[in-house]
C-alpha cells in the first residue's frame, strides 16, 4: 500500500494491469477506501452498525441516562417486544422495574471506554516496540520475544484479581490489564514482518545514503506494516471486549453500580428462569457488535492487501462477470487436464 | 531427540521461573489470608500464630526460597482451605479439564477439516460464504452468553440436560458444545485459506492429470500440505483450554483445573494456585513438544533428523567427517513417503 505510494511517479501514471481493470476509465485510478467499503454488502453493514454503537455510547448515557437507573414498580419483570409497555420497555424490564433498553444503552459506554483504549494502548506500545525489535534483530530481539512469551504465559485472571485488591477496580485500571496482556500479539506480529522488511532492498537503500534507523523505521517500515497491524487491532478489538465481559462475568471486571454488557449479562444470569431477556438481549449486544468487528477485519484484510483489493475495486457485476470466467477457465483446464 | 528437548527446556525454563516468581509475589499481594480463614474478632495472638503456621510471618524472599526448596522434593505445598496436598488436588481437577480440552479440540477439528475443505473447493461460491459467515460468528460468541443460551434452552425450557455435573453423556453436551465454537469458528478461517492457497499449487494439477481421484487429491495431497498452519492455531487453541476453560468450568459447575484457580485466587490459597500454574506450565510445555512432533509427521521438511542428514552431506562433502553426533529423532512412517515423492514430482 505505502511503499508503492512512496514514490511519486508511481502515483501519476501506474501502469494498468493488463486484464482487471480494462472497463475502467482512465480518470478513477484509484478507488477510495469508502467505495470500497460501499461494494461490499457485509462490510457495508458492519460498518453502519458500529458506527450506530459508537454513537449510542457518546449519545446514549446523557439522553437515556436517567432511566438505567429509575426504578419503576408498576413495570416489573415486563417481557421485551411488547409495544403496550411503551418504547423504553421494548427491551423488557428486570426485577426492580428499571428499562433493560436503557441499561443497555448506558452499558455501552462503558463497554467501548474500555475495549477501545485497551486496543489502542496494546497496538501502539506492541507494534512500536515489535517493529523496533525486528529492524534491529540481535539480542534486542531475543529479549523481546523472551518478554512476549513471559507475558503469554502468565494467568491473566490472576494479573485482573491482584488489581482488583490492590488498586481499586476502576475501567482505567481493567484497562491496563487487557493493554499488557494484549501486547505481545502486536509484538509478534510487528516483530516478524519487521524482521522481513529489514532484509528488503528499499530498507537497504535508505541505509545505505545513512538515514538513521529510527528514520527508516518510522518512513520506511511502520507505513508497510500498519495495515496488518490495523486488521489486527479490528480483530483485538473484538477479543478485548469478550474479555471485559468474561472478566465483569466473573465479578472481577465493571463492578457495580457501573454497567458493562457482560456485568449485565452476569446480574441476569440468576433470574434466566423467570426473566430470559435480561441475560440474553446485553449478550445479543456483545456478539452483533463482536460478528461486525469481525466482518470488518475480513474487508479491511482485503482491501488492504495490494494483491487481493482488485476484488473490492471492480463494481459488483463485473467482479461475478470475472469470477465466472476464472472458474470456466479453471472447469476448462482440468477438463483439459483430464483428457489428455 | 535429545538435543532437541535439551534445547527446548532451557528455552522454556526462564518463562517459567519468571511467571511462578511473579505468581508468588502477586498472590500475596491480593491480602492477608488470615482476614478469611480467621473470625472476625480474632485476637492479635491468632493472627500471629496463624501467619507462622503458614510460614506468612517471614519475609517474602525467605518464603520464596522456601517454597523453591519444596519443588525439588516435591513438596508443593498444603492448602489452606482443605488442608490436604495442594499438588494432589491440582492433579485430581487437572484430568477433568484434560478430558473437557481433548474432546472439544477433537470435535472441533474434524468439523473443522470438513466444513474448511468443503468452503475451499469453490472460493467464494455459496458453501464458501456461508461458511464464512457461520464460522465468523462462532468465533466471536462469548462462552459464558453461549453457556448461558444453552442452559436457558436445554436444561430450563426443554429439560433434556442437566445445568451442572459431570455425571453422564448429558452432562457433556453443553460444555462440549459451547467451547468447541471457538476453535472450530478459527480453525475454519485457517484451514479454509490454506487450503485454497493449497489447492492451487501445480502438484495438485498434477495429481489430477494423473487421473486420482478427487477425495485422493483433497485428503493426501491438499489437506497434507493445508495441515500445517491449521497445526498452529489448533496447537495455540488447545494452549488456551489446556489453561482451564475458567468461565465454562464455573457456569456448569465442572470441576476443572480453571475453576480450582479461580477458587483457589478468591480464597487466597496461594499454595494450590502455585500449584496450579505450575502443572498447567508443564502440561503446555509437553504439549508444545508434541505440537512440534505433529509438524515433524507433518512435514519431512522440518523434521530434525532432515537438517542434521543435510548437515552430515555437506560435511562429507567437505572431507572426512567427525562420526555422526547428531543422530536425532527419525520418526518416519510409511504413509510419509507417498507426500515426499508427490513433492518430489512437481
Amino acid at each position: 500500500m505505502s511503499a508503492l505510494e512512496m514514490a511519486p511517479p508511481a502515483k501519476d501514471e501506474r501502469p494498468e494491469p493488463k486484464n482487471r481493470r480494462k472497463a475502467k476509465t482512465q480518470s478513477e485510478s484509484r478507488v477510495s477506501m469508502f467505495t470500497m467499503l460501499l461494494r461490499d454488502r457485509f462490510a457495508t453493514v458492519a460498518a453502519i452498525f458500529l458506527s450506530l454503537v459508537v454513537l449510542t455510547a457518546i449519545f446514549g448515557p446523557a439522553l437515556m441516562g436517567e432511566h438505567a437507573t429509575a426504578q419503576n414498580l408498576m413495570f416489573m419483570n415486563k417481557a421485551p417486544f411488547d409495544p403496550a409497555n411503551g418504547w423504553l420497555y421494548i427491551l423488557g424490564s428486570d426485577s426492580l422495574g428499571r428499562s433493560v433498553l436503557a441499561r443497555i444503552v448506558v452499558a455501552t459506554q462503558t463497554t467501548l471506554l474500555v475495549a477501545v483504549p485497551a486496543v489502542l494502548v496494546a497496538l501502539l506500545l506492541g507494534s512500536l516496540w515489535g517493529v523496533w525489535a525486528g529492524y534491529h534483530r540481535g539480542r534486542r530481539e531475543a529479549i523481546s520475544m523472551r518478554i512476549a512469551d513471559i507475558i503469554m504465559s502468565f494467568p491473566s485472571l490472576l494479573l485482573a484479581v491482584v488489581v482488583l485488591f490492590v488498586f481499586s477496580p476502576s475501567a482505567a485500571n481493567i484497562v491496563l490489564i487487557l493493554a499488557i496482556t494484549r501486547i505481545p500479539i502486536y509484538l509478534r506480529t510487528a516483530r516478524a514482518e519487521s524482521a522481513e522488511l529489514q532484509s528488503r532492498t528499499f530498507v537497504d537503500a535508505a541505509r545505505t545514503f545513512g538515514t538513521n534507523p529510527n528514520a527508516i523505521i518510522v518512513r520506511h517500515v511502520i507505513p508497510v506494516v500498519t495495515p496488518t497491524l490495523l486488521t489486527l487491532a479490528t480483530l483485538e478489538f473484538c477479543f478485548v471486549m469478550l474479555a471485559e465481559s468474561s472478566l465483569s462475568f466473573l465479578g472481577i471486571g465493571i463492578q457495580p453500580p457501573d454497567v458493562s454488557w457482560g456485568l449485565l449479562v452476569a446480574q441476569g444470569r440468576q433470574y434466566l428462569q423467570t426473566a430470559w431477556w435480561l441475560s440474553i438481549l446485553p449478550g445479543l449486544a456483545i456478539v452483533l457488535t463482536a460478528v461486525a468487528a469481525n466482518v470488518l477485519a475480513a474487508w479491511m484484510r482485503i482491501a488492504t492487501d495490494p494483491a487481493q483489493r482488485w476484488r473490492l475495486e471492480l463494481d459488483r457485476k463485473s467482479t461475478k462477470a470475472f469470477e465466472k470466467a476464472t472458474r470456466q477457465a479453471a472447469k476448462m483446464q482440468t477438463k483439459k487436464g483430464n483428457d489428455k | 531427540m535429545l538435543t532437541y528437548l535439551r534445547k527446548r527446556i532451557i528455552a522454556s525454563a526462564l518463562p517459567l521461573v519468571v511467571v511462578i516468581v511473579g505468581v508468588f509475589a502477586l498472590a500475596r499481594m491480593t491480602g492477608n489470608p488470615a482476614a478469611l480463614y480467621l473470625p472476625l474478632n480474632a485476637t492479635d495472638t491468632m493472627r500471629a500464630e496463624f501467619a507462622a503456621r503458614n510460614g506468612l510471618d517471614q519475609p517474602i524472599w525467605v518464603q520464596m526460597a522456601q517454597y523453591f526448596g519444596g519443588i525439588f522434593r516435591f513438596d508443593f505445598g498444603t492448602s489452606m482451605r482443605t488442608g490436604q496436598d495442594a499438588a494432589q488436588m491440582a492433579l485430581r481437577a487437572f484430568p477433568a479439564t484434560l478430558q473437557l480440552a481433548a474432546t472439544t479440540m477433537i470435535i472441533a477439528i474434524i468439523l473443522a477439516l470438513i466444513v474448511g475443505s468443503a468452503a475451499a473447493m469453490k472460493p467464494n461460491g455459496i458453501l464458501d460464504r456461508c461458511s464464512s459467515f457461520i464460522s465468523m460468528t462462532a468465533a466471536s460468541i462469548p462462552d459464558f452468553w453461549l453457556a448461558i443460551v444453552g442452559i436457558w434452552v436445554f436444561a430450563i425450557t426443554l429439560g433434556v440436560v442437566p445445568t451442572s455435573g459431570v455425571v453422564g453423556a448429558a452432562a457433556w453436551f453443553l460444555p462440549v458444545a459451547t467451547l468447541v465454537m471457538r476453535p472450530f469458528g478459527t480453525l475454519v478461517q485457517v484451514i479454509r485459506g490454506a487450503m485454497v492457497s493449497a489447492l492451487s499449487e501445480p502438484y495438485i494439477k498434477l495429481a489430477r492429470s494423473k487421473g486420482a481421484t478427487e477425495y485422493r487429491v483433497i485428503a493426501q495431497h491438499a489437506l497434507r500440505n493445508a495441515a500445517a498452519p491449521g497445526l498452529t492455531v489448533a496447537g495455540d487453541l488447545t494452549v488456551g483450554l489446556v489453561n482451564g476453560a475458567v468461565v465454562v468450568e464455573t457456569i456448569f459447575g465442572w470441576p476443572g483445573i480453571g475453576k480450582l484457580m479461580i477458587d483457589s485466587i478468591l480464597q487466597r490459597d496461594f499454595a494450590v494456585l502455585q500449584a496450579c500454574v505450575l502443572l498447567t506450565a508443564v502440561a503446555i510445555f509437553v504439549l508444545n513438544i508434541l505440537i512440534d512432533l505433529g509438524y515433524a509427521l507433518l512435514d519431512p521438511r522440518v523434521r530434525p533428523s532432515a537438517g542434521a542428514r543435510q548437515r552430515r552431506k555437506a560435511r562429507a562433502a567437505q572431507g572426512p567427517t567427525h562420526g555422526s553426533e547428531n543422530r536425532t529423532l527419525a520418526p518416519v512412517g510409511p504413509a510419509l513417503s507417498t507426500s515426499e515423492s508427490s513433492r518430489g514430482n512437481h
